[in-house]
């Protein structure tokens, strides 16, 4: 069973944004990276199925600055078995359709069975990679996912996706491009024996020239603004249960008209 | 000709809220364009909610049928939208980030080859630019996109853009669509959506909330709760009672469950941790129940009760009944 892990590394969950002064970006300096949570259920699932069929590969696909290096090796050192980095200063920064775009090139230089992305990536949130990348490809998409059954012969696979207000279960043939999200499994840890295995697996580096991609942007971004702060409002502390309730409860109507 | 575009979102029959906004919005759009406003509508059902999407400015609606778009399915979907606006040339395509719409809107720009601003929360036009304004890591900043390329498509937060009756001589216009069945797709085995009439966390307007602090499975105070608000209210819950197994993964508000837009949010025994702030910071207004003065939750929250939240949510929900009797 061979799986390819679209992962990207983005800045931890604790991380403070700040907007830059020229309103441009965000302040990059002293943020901690991590691999986006969503790809760690793709990564778990992956090393799943491989150990499941007891045969294939786990390759890891990410495009980003050379730091993303050590994002990939933490999926290694949790099993994965080879990583790829599309690491070019015109991709790094790249608006969906241009990512995907770059991901299918370099899926096209591999074999696969699957291929898994996060449902979206918790930095520009824009849930879109995944979809893109399989209408390229021309595969089917399966997003959301919280289950994967993939056949013996490994030519289809029953899938479990959340919908609005309830759950779906498809069965698609494969390859076809799965979006992750949480409750599909618990990721595990990478475990210090696969650190120092880790280190020794090869990682692919790729140009944007090596993929034969432009990085012409269809999409650019400007005016990067703080939302209005939250301030903290009224706080009701030794009153009784019931007194309590009775204030907040017409405060809602009154001063706040919101009931 | 038709400048401005919105799919209008058919969910078990009927046309979803968000098609109005989505109408609402593409009308103010068109308007300053001085130009058309078009939905499409997917499958038989979508003729009878014309009228509807009159009322909110629409001028015509689009009815695809086929059989391949009886119930929803990605690639043909995508297929037929694309397809429309293929035929239509709209200059601005606008579809909801609902579940569905984050399944759609970017297979469809991928096959018109085009950029996709997902999730915006307000439009605003520069000449016949669409600029859509974006919260970006999980709502911890905004930001401007726009499109380089034409059409222009942009996917809307649902719950946020206000409807506006704009009402127009609607016109119908079924079209006859047949898909490309040569591509591979996935065959719906089951689907089971909860018929209770239970809204969906991204739609409530209002949303009871637990966290750790529940201490178990039994959330029937926060049922209780979001029973007496009625059907626009639900529950949620943080990370810690997701994963304590309390409750399912789709009831998680936060960075990596749901984000929420809802009129009230009332978080009983939640912390308020950075993460779950994330996913429900945007609330219009927070209520707070917490046995700890110093949670965080306090600081963001507009009315904060310290306390245990089993004494003061039963005192809650007497009052809240007796003022909604009224
Ligand atoms: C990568 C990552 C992603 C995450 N994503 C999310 C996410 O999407 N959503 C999310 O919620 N969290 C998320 N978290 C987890 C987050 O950091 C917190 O651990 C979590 O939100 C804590 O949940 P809680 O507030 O319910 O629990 P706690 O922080 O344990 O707080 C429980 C609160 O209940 C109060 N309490 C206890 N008993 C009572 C009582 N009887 N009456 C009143 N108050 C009481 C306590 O005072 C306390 O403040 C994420 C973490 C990571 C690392």
């Amino acid at each position: 069973m061979k799986s390819l892990v679209c992962l990207k590394q983005v800045p931890d969950t604790e991380t403070q944004i700040k907007v830059n002064a020229d309103g441009t970006g965000i302040v990059t300096d002293g943020i901690k990276y991590v691999i986006n949570p969503y790809d760690e259920f793709s990564v778990e699932e992956a090393l799943r199925l491989k150990e499941k069929f007891k045969e294939g590969e786990v390759v890891i696909l990410t495009i980003g600055p050379d730091r993303a290096t050590e994002a990939i090796r933490t999926a290694l050192a949790m099993g994965a078995d080879r990583g790829v980095h599309v690491s070019d200063e015109a991709l790094n920064q790249a608006d969906p359709l241009v990512s995907a775009q770059a991901l299918a090139a370099a899926a096209a230089q591999l074999q696969y069975d699957i291929i898994f992305c996060g449902h979206r990536a918790i930095d520009d949130d824009f849930a879109a990679t995944g979809a893109m990348l399989a209408e390229l490809l021309k595969l089917p998409q399966v997003t959301l996912v919280t289950k994967v059954e993939v056949s013996d012969d490994k030519k289809s696979a029953v899938v479990e996706r959340d919908v609005e207000g309830g759950k779906e279960i498809v069965e698609v043939s494969l390859p076809c491009v799965v979006t992750s999200q949480k409750g599909l499994n618990e990721p595990r840890y990478a475990s210090l024996p696969g650190i120092m295995k880790a280190k020794k697996k090869p990682i692919d580096k790729k140009t944007a020239a090596d993929l034969g991609v432009s990085a012409d942007p269809k999409l650019q971004s400007k005016n990067y603004t703080m939302p209005p702060e939250r301030q903290a409002g009224k706080k009701f502390e030794g009153l009784e249960p019931e007194e309590a309730a009775k204030v907040v409860v017409q405060a809602l109507r009154n001063e706040a008209k919101i009931i | 000709m038709s400048n401005v575009m919105i799919y209008g979102e058919i969910k078990a029959g009927k046309i979803k809220k968000s098609a109005f906004e989505l109408a609402s919005q593409g009308r103010k759009l068109a308007d300053s364009m001085g130009g058309e406003l078009a939905a499409v509508l997917m499958g038989p059902q979508g003729e009878q909610f014309a009228p509807d999407l009159a009322r909110y400015g629409v001028d015509t609606v689009y009815v695809l049928e086929a059989p391949e778009l009886e119930t929803y399915n990605s690639e043909f979907y995508a297929q037929a939208l694309a397809h429309m606006v293929g035929e239509k040339k709209p200059e601005i395509l606008l579809i909801s980030h609902s579940m569905q719409g984050k399944d759609l809107a970017p297979r469809t720009a991928a096959k018109l080859g085009v950029g996709h601003i997902a999730d915006c929360i307000a439009f605003e036009l520069d000449g016949t630019t669409l600029v859509g304004k974006r919260p970006m890591y999980a709502g911890k900043c905004y930001a401007q996109w726009s499109s380089t390329v034409s059409p222009q498509l942009a996917s809307a937060r649902p719950n946020v853009l206000e409807t506006a009756e704009n009402p127009k001589a609607g016109t119908v216009e079924k079209v006859a669509f047949s898909p490309d069945t040569s591509r591979p797709t996935y065959k719906t085995k089951e689907l089971s959506l909860d018929t209770s009439g239970k809204v969906d966390l991204t739609e409530a307007e209002i949303i009871v909330s637990g966290g750790r602090g529940m201490g178990g499975t039994d959330y029937s105070l926060l049922e209780e709760m979001a029973g007496i608000f009625g059907p626009t209210a639900t529950v949620g819950a943080s990370r810690a009672a997701v994963d304590a197994g309390w409750r399912p993964h789709s009831d998680q508000v936060g960075q990596t469950g749901k984000t929420v837009t809802p009129n009230l949010y009332v978080a009983c025994g939640i912390s308020g941790s950075i993460q779950h702030l994330a996913g429900m910071g945007s609330s219009k207004v927070i209520v707070a129940v917490n046995k700890d003065p110093e949670a965080p939750i306090f600081t963001k929250a507009d009315y904060g009760i310290v306390g245990d939240l089993f004494k003061v949510v039963p005192e809650f929900n007497k009052e809240l009944k007796t003022l909604l009797a009224e």
